[in-house]
């Protein structure tokens, strides 16, 4: 599934980012394939926010529906 | 050095040391700096573009502050400024926020790959302990072969410690496999720290040395870092308990739309407060009318006028209506400073507290509509201040497409705060049915203009992926320290385009082609808009000056020459006319010609329709 579809509160693994560019500035701020993050956030029809320890990063809805992930318990 | 080296023409001994401050955005860089330099600092423009380096002396050592980064790289302005002073720096105090490890390790260990030695300031200590967390120090220094300084840097802790720890500043543990790949490329770059940027792929490095994309590992070598840095975290970081401070709630509050738009609205009520009424009334009151419409002019005026006529033409160049020394000025230092500096004041304070990013990322929905994201609230925000600065902000937008989009919305339907001032009093009078008449038309064409460039224009638009640091009570001396170089800097750009637009004008009134365009405006102003044909000479006003337009317009309403309607009409098209002269030679400065001169005929055309489709339907 995709990034956009994941609920409020779950857990998530990232399993593609489609955009090269993309990948080399979301894996600073902690975003990339394998990476295990926790939506602690999402707007209504707008970003969803990921969560990994102390840090938030904001997505836009848009591209979140290209990032591929799966839930995880 | 080599001729390769940008920070070169920035005017340091060549045998001095540069110590280089590096981290990540808002991790207290800046009170580092302070604390090292205290008061011999020097603020500069880096070459050729509009980020501000500051420089000052400790010891016998030159200290440089960088823009905050995420990692070095060439991904904005502001990276490849970074990255540049980074490159060339002899010892790097690398400031970390302790709380975000995991993203700011990344910035250092690709520092640490670079070899250049560095001492880390474990900054944020305080936060550690509120937030429930607890960290290894002397494993985190193990683990990256540098030593590592628990600060507060707001309480001053630590600093003592950073300033003995410099001297004994080394290199760290890179990576080996990075240090690998780096050696293949060694003999083709002036410094080591050059070769790693060779193998990361780094455009701007490569095309400095002349080498083609050949060793591209870039993918790779994030990853082997990612995988580097998230150990070494999971090692020295644990958990004492969940700490969701106040703090923690209140950025979800501004995040989420229920709690965030309230505190969104409250946020920009108390900016108008401050920037509409404070700064604009009061503040240029006395600035505009007293200190530059008085003393300032009294003073030029009482010089020069002993060598000049003010009705020769050099005279009307340097002291007429528009003149270099009496018009530029007024307006740069009296009207636009204080609107400028406060603008950027409560944006300093924004960004500072951490709010800026979730604004951001409230919005990001509603601006997609318009191909834009959630970052082009800044300039939008900064356009009710004045359109000029805000142009220049649009600088931060990811692609070409946003740019465009973005400034040709901010030229056509925003009013700038010298606008609204003049609108607002000339509108209040004639009642409620008449503003929201005014109001829902200036929506309209900003909702319509956004949606049909969204999609019209060519390309794609980037995405919205911010970090959202936490909240934090700003600094004040960080606040004005930036609000003074931003300030500054905005001077500087627009400074110089003014007085040309001064001298375009005053030769165009001298030449009578002032008064040729208002006749031939005519039969538009009278018969598709339906106005007096005195207008046309105000709408000229407005391209000057915005608020000239609108002040002119006063004078026809005083006159009774415009009824209620009529007012509005004008009101319109003076608001999405083009904007005043130093709004257009910014955009020009900014953008192509092509699209700057389609920005400008654009709105032209785009305030005369509406207006007149106005005028057809209530007049």
């Amino acid at each position: 599934m995709t990034l956009d579809l994941i609920g409020k509160g779950q857990k998530l693994e990232i399993v593609h980012i489609p955009d090269s560019s993309i990948r080399a500035q979301a894996i600073r701020l902690g975003i990339y394939e394998g990476a295990r993050l926790t939506c602690s956030e999402k707007l209504p029809a707008g970003p969803v926010i990921l969560q990994n320890r102390m840090q938030e990063i904001a997505i836009g809805r848009n591209l979140a529906k290209k990032i591929a992930i799966k839930s995880i318990a | 050095m080599s001729c390769h080296n940008p920070i070169e023409n920035m005017s340091i001994p060549k045998d001095t040391k540069k110590i280089v401050l590096a981290g990540n955005p808002n991790v207290g860089k800046s009170v580092f700096f302070n604390a090292l330099t205290g008061i011999y600092v020097d603020v500069s423009n880096f070459p050729g573009t509009t980020v501000d380096i500051s420089m000052g002396k400790y010891k016998d050592s030159v200290v440089m502050d960088t823009p905050g980064v995420y990692g070095v790289s060439s991904f904005n302005d502001e990276e490849r400024v970074a990255r540049d002073v980074i490159l060339f720096a002899d010892v790097i105090l690398n400031v970390v926020d302790a709380v975000h490890l995991e993203r700011d390790l990344f910035l250092t260990q690709q520092i640490i790959d670079m070899g250049i030695p560095m001492v880390i300031a474990l900054n944020m200590m305080d936060e550690v302990k509120r937030n429930g967390l607890k960290i290894d120090i002397k494993k985190l220094s193990e683990k990256l072969g540098v030593e590592v300084i628990p600060t507060t840097a707001v309480k001053k802790e630590g600093f003592e410690e950073i300033k003995a720890a410099l001297d004994r500043a080394k290199s760290g543990n890179s990576i080996p496999k990075v240090k690998d790949l780096m050696t293949q490329v060694i003999d083709y770059v002036d410094v080591e720290a050059e070769a790693l940027l060779v193998v990361e792929e780094d455009e701007n490095v490569l095309k400095r040395h002349d080498l083609e994309n050949n060793y591209g590992k870039r993918e790779q070598i994030y990853k082997l870092r990612r995988d580097r840095v998230d150990k070494v975290v999971e090692e020295v970081i644990s958990e004492t308990n969940e700490g969701a401070s106040f703090k923690t709630k209140l950025g979800r509050w501004m995040l989420s739309p229920i709690t965030g738009i309230p505190i969104l609205f409250i946020a920009l009520f108390i900016t108008y407060q401050l920037i509409g009424v404070f700064v604009a009334q009061t503040v240029v009151g006395i600035t505009e009318e007293v200190i530059m419409g008085q003393y300032y002019y009294d003073f030029v005026m009482g010089i020069l006028t002993n060598f000049v006529s003010e009705t020769s033409f050099v005279g009307k160049l340097l002291i007429g209506e528009f003149g270099i020394l009496t018009m530029a000025p007024v307006y740069l230092f009296g009207l636009l400073l204080p609107l400028v500096a406060g603008f950027y004041f409560i944006l300093s304070i924004m960004e500072d507290s951490g709010y800026l990013p979730r604004i951001a990322a409230l919005v990001d929905r509603l601006l997609t509509f318009f191909g834009l994201n959630g970052r082009a609230i800044i300039p939008i925000i900064l356009g009710f201040g004045c359109v000029t600065m805000a142009t220049i902000t649009t600088r931060l937008l990811g692609s070409k497409r946003e740019r465009f989009i973005a400034t040709m919305l901010l030229g056509l339907a925003i009013p700038c705060s010298a606008q609204l001032g003049v609108i607002a009093g000339l509108i209040a009078p004639l009642g409620a049915k008449m503003f929201l008449l005014y109001a829902i038309t200036i929506f309209i064409v900003f909702v319509l203009t956004g949606t049909i460039l969204n999609k019209i224009m060519p390309g794609e638009s980037t995405d919205l992926l911010i970090d959202l640091p936490p909240i934090r009570v700003p600094i004040l001396k960080n606040v004005l320290k930036k609000t003074y170089l931003k300030s500054k800097a905005f001077i500087f750009e627009a400074g110089p385009l003014f007085v040309l637009g001064a001298i375009i004008i005053t030769i165009m009134d001298h030449t009578g082609v002032l008064t040729m365009i208002s006749d031939a405006l005519a039969p538009v102003t009278v018969g598709f808009l339906k106005l007096p044909k005195e207008t046309a000479q105000t709408f000229i006003m407005g391209i000057i000056r915005r608020d000239f337009g609108a002040a002119g317009l006063s004078t026809l309403v005083q006159q009774g020459l415009l009824n209620p309607l009529q007012t509005v009409v004008s009101l319109v098209a003076i608001t999405l006319f083009v904007p005043c002269i130093a709004a257009i030679m910014v955009i020009f400065k900014e953008r192509s010609w092509q699209e700057s001169a389609l920005i400008w005929i654009g709105s032209f055309i785009i305030s005369f329709l509406t207006a007149g489709i106005l005028a057809q339907i209530v007049l």
